[in-house]
């Protein structure tokens, strides 16, 4: 009798923790896979566990990580951003564009100061998010197909400036943020880490952040509550288009020359940074903490394979599992929430 | 003689709610069959089972005297029971002949779809049943009566020889009613047997030859339509003997209208293609207006304009004396209306902590730019304990309230800074006594704070219970007013 009541308690406290990790298995689950992969890498190899081993992947998550900011802004509402690698590319292209290139660069650009560069690569990136913005929400595009369109536009925008060349100057101020360092750190992880911060903030402590995550869990109900779904929706697709611009322009500092199809990795990258993080694809769920597990997990997972001696082939398969658990881990989490969705008459 | 379809002590529950009880239903052959009754009071229950759709229940089914127990949609329409659906299953964007042929689609010998036969396939069905319609169009381009005769067509098509319809002329025009019943009439004429489902009880006077009344799953009466007249079946629908709640609604209720008061909204000839037309209404400070119809009447849709949700195609809306555009929910709220859905899962956030659904449309008067979360909290720990939310604490996921406290809960929303207009549609469906109670409390108290309110239903208890004026909606137009007078819950029926 004693026996068991003591085991029916002990079985109501075991489902009680399962629910917890139910409950947040979409926080949990990428946090655990980081660790594990932390611990396989720095047991496989002596060279992982070194504090410049930990600079390098921080400086090699950088880009994916800031196109990845604005995404995560996309993904919570609901929507999708195929685009964001090919605005990248065409915007680093277009700060090239406007930089004084080399004499034995054969390009017919427009050289202008550095900042007038910036800022007009800035413009065309804003630009280029509004167009989006405007096939999504007025004309009532779905984003998957609009920024298809948009992707395929943006590499034609590359096509045309750099002709096949590529070019290799770009503003100043660019070169300094994409390729130099501030002591240790180089400038383009601290911009990553500033990019985050601002994500973060805006996603967690202003009316727009609450906008972004009620539009993504319930566009409809977002509707009914006066919400101006089409508003957010639209500043979301710039905010991304924006976020992939400042990428595009550290980028190619980065690399060092400006050129076409140099971003095509990117697009993967960084929506599996998002995902694998656990930030919902149905919106509404995650933010920019589960981003940074994401890119984490990519970032140790890509640079650990390169360290212990593995087939750099199987490395591309390796990485497409990852995402497929992650992905069914993400519509998992899903399904064990709306089970406990809303009752209605 | 054996009738051609008989039901003997058919009943039938859902868990613990019995749904009908012991029901005997006779058909007889060419006879057109009313069956009417409230929502709830058994009507569907039992067409799903003679449809072969529920397939568990009590009693027994004869079908030309043999019995008969189908597993089945299809096991019923083998058999020859066909049913035409409230909600249309056409395929909309198919042609006129292939709803007709769907499924069942003419061949060729290389067993591909034999166009032409199937063009003249459904031509003849349909100059068979009198409708004038190109069998190559799209139903999508069709009015939705000519859709229902397709649709109509389809069944007959596959050889049904009884035909139930659900709510036929629910969305008809009266012409197209015409239309329809003239169609039912020569199907009666060649030998069919048709159950005719209907809230409107002039057209079951007009079509049917036979009616049965139930109430509350049980059969309260059957009659020759020829003896009986609409204040009998709206008394044998209603009862004499109910329960408490729907004693307080049958006894006649006087409206105190307030002429005086100054008009806050105003609406003048709106009017949504399909949906209504030339509706015009003005609401008053303190007044609660309730705008009463059958499902499909048009004030649900009515409603949504009057917050911008689904905009009129045509017509004004001044809001205290100024014209405003409301074109967007966004456009709404600032215009100063609030609504509430009939659908909670349309309205809040289940996953989001229950001061994230309450604060979600004031988070603008706050603060403009940051949130406030302790600010939030505070105002909805206010609401919860006001509006008695149970149970408390406003970091409780929305989905773990009752269906009861969440309609609160979408209430509260709007209460912080009171709107000028606050719409309710459906403000007490599936709630229990006591929840309803609660409602009626909140809505009264508003009042009192000098707002327009306008509540529209499909139920008339809810529009007697908080309405001060009543609107009475009939195929999207308002055909009666009920003001200073007494108003009861047969007149309201009567009336629509």
């Amino acid at each position: 009798m004693a026996d068991d009541t003591i085991q029916v308690k002990r079985r109501a406290g075991g489902s009680r923790i399962l629910a917890w990790v139910r409950a947040r298995l979409r926080n949990i689950a990428p946090f655990v896979t980081l660790i594990f992969l932390v611990a396989f890498f720095s047991f496989a190899s002596p060279s992982f566990v070194t504090l410049g081993n930990f600079y390098n992947i921080l400086t090699q998550i950088s880009v994916t990580g800031i196109i990845a900011v604005g995404l995560t802004f996309v993904i919570l509402c609901a929507e999708i951003d195929l685009s964001v690698a090919s605005i990248a590319n065409a915007i680093g292209i277009v700060v090239a564009f406007f930089t004084l290139q080399d004499a034995s660069v054969n390009i017919a650009n427009l050289p202008l100061p550095g900042w007038a560069a910036i800022m007009l690569a800035l413009a065309a990136c804003v630009a280029l998010g509004l167009v989006n913005a405007f096939g999504i929400t007025r004309v009532g595009i779905p984003s998957f197909i609009m920024t298809l369109a948009m992707l395929q536009i943006g590499a034609g925008i590359c096509a045309l400036l750099v002709r096949g060349q590529i070019a290799y100057a770009v503003p100043k101020l660019v070169v300094t943020l994409g390729s130099k360092s501030l002591g240790p750190i180089p400038w383009i992880v601290v911009v990553l880490g500033i990019t985050l911060l601002l994500g973060h903030i805006v996603l967690t402590y202003t009316r727009f952040g609450r906008y972004v995550y009620m539009v993504g869990g319930n566009r409809e109900a977002a509707e009914y509550s006066g919400v101006n779904v089409k508003l957010i929706i639209s500043a979301v697709m710039v905010i991304s288009a924006v976020c992939s611009g400042v990428a595009g322009m550290l980028g190619v500092a980065y690399f060092g020359s400006a050129q076409q199809d140099e971003f095509d990795t990117y697009l993967l990258d960084s929506i599996s940074a998002v995902v694998v993080g656990g930030t919902s694809l149905f919106g509404g769920q995650g933010g920019i903490g589960n981003t940074i597990i994401g890119l984490f997990v990519l970032g140790v997972l890509n640079n650990g394979l390169d360290h212990v001696n593995i087939d750099s082939f199987l490395k591309i398969l390796i990485r497409g599992v990852i995402l497929l658990v992650a992905l069914i881990i993400n519509v998992y989490a899903q399904r064990m929430r709306a089970t406990s969705a809303i009752s209605d008459a | 003689m054996t009738p051609l379809l008989e039901l003997r002590g058919v009943s039938k529950a859902f868990g613990g709610a019995i749904a009908l009880r012991e029901i005997d239903f006779v058909l007889g052959a060419g006879e057109i069959h009313g069956l009417v009754g409230e929502n709830g009071a058994g009507k569907s229950t039992l067409m799903k089972i003679i449809a072969g759709v529920h397939t568990a229940y009590g009693g027994s089914m004869h079908l030309d005297g043999r019995p008969v127990h189908f597993a089945s949609p299809r096991d019923a329409l083998a058999a020859g029971i066909g049913m035409v659906h409230q909600e249309l299953s056409a395929v909309r964007g198919l042609s006129v002949a292939e709803n007709v042929y769907l499924g069942v689609q003419p061949t060729n010998r290389f067993g591909l779809i034999d166009w032409p036969a199937m063009m003249r396939g459904a031509r003849g069905q349909l100059d068979r049943l009198g409708i004038d319609v190109d069998p190559a169009a799209k139903m999508d381009t069709l009015a939705l009566g000519v859709q229902q005769l397709v649709e109509l067509a389809r069944v007959l098509f596959s050889g049904a020889r009884i035909i139930i319809l659900d709510e036929p002329t629910s969305a008809l025009s009266p012409p197209e009613v015409q239309l329809l019943f003239a169609v039912l009439r020569r199907q009666r004429d060649e030998g069919r047997s048709l159950i005719f489902i209907s809230h409107f009880l002039d057209d079951v006077l007009d079509i049917c030859d036979g009616l049965t009344v139930f109430r509350n799953g049980s059969k309260v009466a059957d009659a020759r339509t020829a003896e009986v007249d609409k204040p009998w079946l709206i008394e044998k629908m209603i009862g004499h003997t109910h329960g408490e709640l729907e004693e307080s609604y049958t006894g006649a209720l006087f409206l105190d209208s307030k002429p005086d008061a100054p008009v806050i909204l105003r609406a003048e000839k709106l009017s949504l293609a399909g949906a209504y037309a030339d509706v015009s209404l003005e609401v008053r400070a303190g007044e609660v207006l309730g705008i009463y119809g059958y499902l499909g009447s048009g004030q649900l849709d009515l409603a949504r304009a009057l917050f911008g949700k689904l905009p009129a195609d045509r017509g004004r809306i001044t809001i205290d004396g100024r014209p405003v555009k409301l074109s967007s929910t966004s456009r709404g709220r600032a215009a100063g209306v609030a609504f509430v859905p009939e659908s909670r899962r349309a309205m809040l956030f289940a996953d989001a902590p229950v001061f994230k659904n309450i604060s979600i449309s004031i988070l603008r008067r706050i603060g403009r730019l940051l949130l406030h979360p302790a600010v939030e909290r505070r105002i909805a720990a206010r609401h919860t304990e006001t509006l008695h939310i149970r149970p408390p604490g406003v970091d409780r996921a929305l989905s773990s309230l009752s269906g009861g406290n969440q309609q609160k809960v979408a209430l509260a929303r709007w209460l912080t800074h009171l709107p000028r207009v606050l719409v309710l549609s459906e403000p007490t469906r599936g709630m229990d006594v006591g929840a309803k109670e609660d409602v009626v409390h909140i809505v009264r108290g508003l009042r009192e704070q000098g707002i327009g309110i306008v509540v529209v239903s499909t139920e008339p208890e809810t529009v007697l219970s908080l309405a001060d004026r009543i609107l009475v909606m009939k195929k999207g137009r308002i055909v009666r007013e009920f003001a200073g007078e007494a108003v009861s819950k047969d007149r309201l029926l009567a009336a629509a």
